[in-house]
């Protein structure tokens, strides 16, 4: 299945990526050749199949529902300070808003 | 010999024996990064603490007796690499993106707080694809590592810079990742052995997420026995990594008999693609095992073929989701204080942040997964993919079933030279066309030196790779330790 230069703009706006115009015809061939090779997943026959969706076949891992040691603990002023905008301790964002 | 030069085995011996100090030892490697990383760029940074920690180390060996310095725990004084895509607390992580390019860690990953526990000396962060996808280290944003072999030939990917380090004795060891062939692979090009454990045998806690259904972190090394040692290291359940659930494993096996060893081969491995020289060096290394007494049978995988499909839908998703966390507002490149990025409003910070932070691959699977995840194409892609990974599971459960192991090709051609695929993304996807269905299956798989080929006038190696069964590592080691011994005495 080929996609058009559309499908590219509407992919990258979901993905939240500004493009380029010329990354977007970049990307309009290549991911058509990777959804054309892709495609070959039609010739197998899944019916009754249950997909696999992760990487182990285990379903719940439990514990016991108690505090455990993180230690990201006490390091609230680190984490903040990756950001690059903050103010009294706070991440500061552009309006969510408009 | 070099103290760079030895093996974990050997150098914790000399450390023991006070044949030499950690301090020479990590000179040595100092030295030797020194003279060659300008050339090969295995590392992208190289500690300047790592001293402080050998002579630290050297300390308590000063102050221990004999039998204290005999159960020193393995790894205690040994210079090892890491991908620098594992986190270290104080350390920049890049993830060899410039989205993290001033990115310092906050914590340690679980195989970093081990490997701390045992001793071990990091050296620095070693080169890797930008986020780990790729298939030659060409990805990085900052630069791309040579081949030791033959420095006009990448080294492999994603752990690039890691098997690099080790194959030029930059390092003893190293630590990498693997999606699809990441360790493997690179291993197989630099003429090293590399071992992806079985998924869920180590924790990713603090290792930067690609394909969280898939990723798993494992050795580097020169021998078996030092893969084994690092991997019985990190290895185990962890509370920060609800997948990592295997906590009673035995110490690999160090003497196992190939005579009566059951090794499948898989047909669908020997067919089209396989390069003839490559084959005729691993049917050599399976004669040989025949020679030692192992039974060879040849096995199907019947459904082989669709693993690089079904892996280029499962990967790309998975990646879609995992790297929305880079938005340039918690930590990273961010659009919000570049002055060369003109924003107005929420959306533009994120859409800029990615769009200026992210390379042309990482953009592109981002971009395809977003695709096979959205809605009218989630039931045609991604949940196919699940339904034909479900499929390949079970091929290697019967398989699995009827032989100890399954040997072939890590990879159908040598090492290829820089800039051959970077074009064409998916000509460098078949360069994994035989790792990536053990991720997709979830079984542990190692890769061991076969042999070489030669080109132009170059000697290129060529791996053996052996995949076992699920938390069967002891044996798959135990094999490969014995397969090793043999092919070096020929």
């Amino acid at each position: 299945m080929s996609i058009n230069i559309k499908d590219v703009q509407h992919i990258a706006h979901l993905a939240r990526i500004e493009l380029t115009p010329e990354e977007e015809t970049k990307f309009e061939k290549e991911l058509s050749a990777i959804l054309g090779f892709v495609e070959k997943l039609n010739e197998v026959d899944t019916e009754n199949v249950q997909p696999l969706t992760g990487g182990t076949l285990l379903e719940n891992v439990m514990r016991k529902d108690e505090q455990i040691d993180n230690d990201l603990q006490g390091k609230e002023a680190a984490l903040l300070d990756a950001a690059p905008e903050k103010e009294r301790g706070y991440v500061r964002v552009k309006a969510v808003f408009e | 010999m070099k103290l760079n030069e030895l093996t974990i085995t050997e150098a914790a011996e000399g450390i023991r024996k006070k044949n030499f100090t950690v301090t020479e030892l990590v000179l040595d490697c100092l030295r030797a990064i020194k003279e060659k990383n300008s050339e090969l760029h295995a590392y992208l940074e190289v500690f300047d603490d790592a001293l402080d920690e050998a002579k630290k180390a050297d300390e308590i060996l000063g102050a221990a007796n004999h039998e204290e310095r005999i159960k020193l725990p393995p790894l205690f004084g040994i210079p090892l690499a890491i991908k620098d895509n594992i986190l270290i607390e104080g350390k920049r992580c890049t993830a060899g993106s410039k989205i993290l390019e001033n990115y310092v860690a906050n914590y340690n990953a679980t195989v970093i707080r081990k490997l701390k526990k045992q001793g071990a000396i990091f050296l620095g962060k070693a080169n890797l694809d930008e986020f780990a996808m790729g298939s030659s280290t060409e990805n990085s944003a900052y630069v791309s590592t040579k081949n030791p072999n033959d420095i006009s030939r990448i080294p492999g990917g994603s752990s690039g810079g890691s098997a690099a380090a080790v194959a030029a004795n930059l390092c003893v060891a190293a630590l990498g990742s693997d999606t699809g062939g990441s360790i493997r692979q690179p291993a197989s090009f630099c003429g090293i052995v590399g071992l992806k454990p079985t998924y869920g045998a180590v924790s990713r806690h603090g290792l930067i997420a690609m394909a969280s259904s898939l990723d798993q972190i494992g050795p580097l090394a020169k021998s078996v026995e030092d893969a084994a040692i690092l991997f019985d290291a990190i290895k185990g359940k962890d509370d920060f990594d609800s997948t990592a659930v295997k906590d009673n494993y035995k110490l690999p096996t160090i003497n196992y008999k190939l005579n009566g060893v059951r090794v499948g081969i898989p047909k669908e491995y020997f067919g089209k693609g396989l390069e003839s020289e490559v084959k005729r060096v691993i049917e050599n290394a399976v004669g040989k095992m025949e020679q030692a007494g192992a039974i060879i049978k040849e096995i199907s995988l019947p459904h082989s073929e669709y693993a690089l499909p079904t892996y280029y839908i499962v990967v790309p998703s998975e990646v879609s989701a995992n790297l929305a966390r880079f938005d340039g507002i918690r930590y990273g490149v961010s659009a919000v204080t570049s002055h060369q990025l003109s924003i107005s409003n929420l959306y533009d910070v994120y859409a800029k942040s990615r769009a200026f932070g992210f390379g042309a691959e990482v953009k592109r699977r981002i971009m395809l997964g977003t695709y096979t995840l959205s809605a009218g194409y989630y039931d045609a892609y991604y949940v196919k993919a699940q339904k034909v990974r479900r499929l390949i599971r079970q091929d290697f459960e019967h398989a699995l079933d009827a032989v100890d192991i399954i040997a072939g090709p890590t990879t159908p051609t040598p090492a290829f030279h820089l800039g051959e695929r970077a074009d064409d993304p998916l000509q460098m996807y078949l360069a994994d066309i035989y790792t990536v269905a053990v991720n997709l299956a979830g079984v542990p798989a190692i890769s061991i030196p076969a042999g070489c080929v030669e080109r132009e006038g170059k000697k290129l190696p060529v791996g053996l790779q052996f995949i076992g069964k699920w938390f069967e590592e002891e044996k798959l080691l135990g094999i490969a330790k014995e397969t090793e011994k043999i092919i070096k005495l020929h």
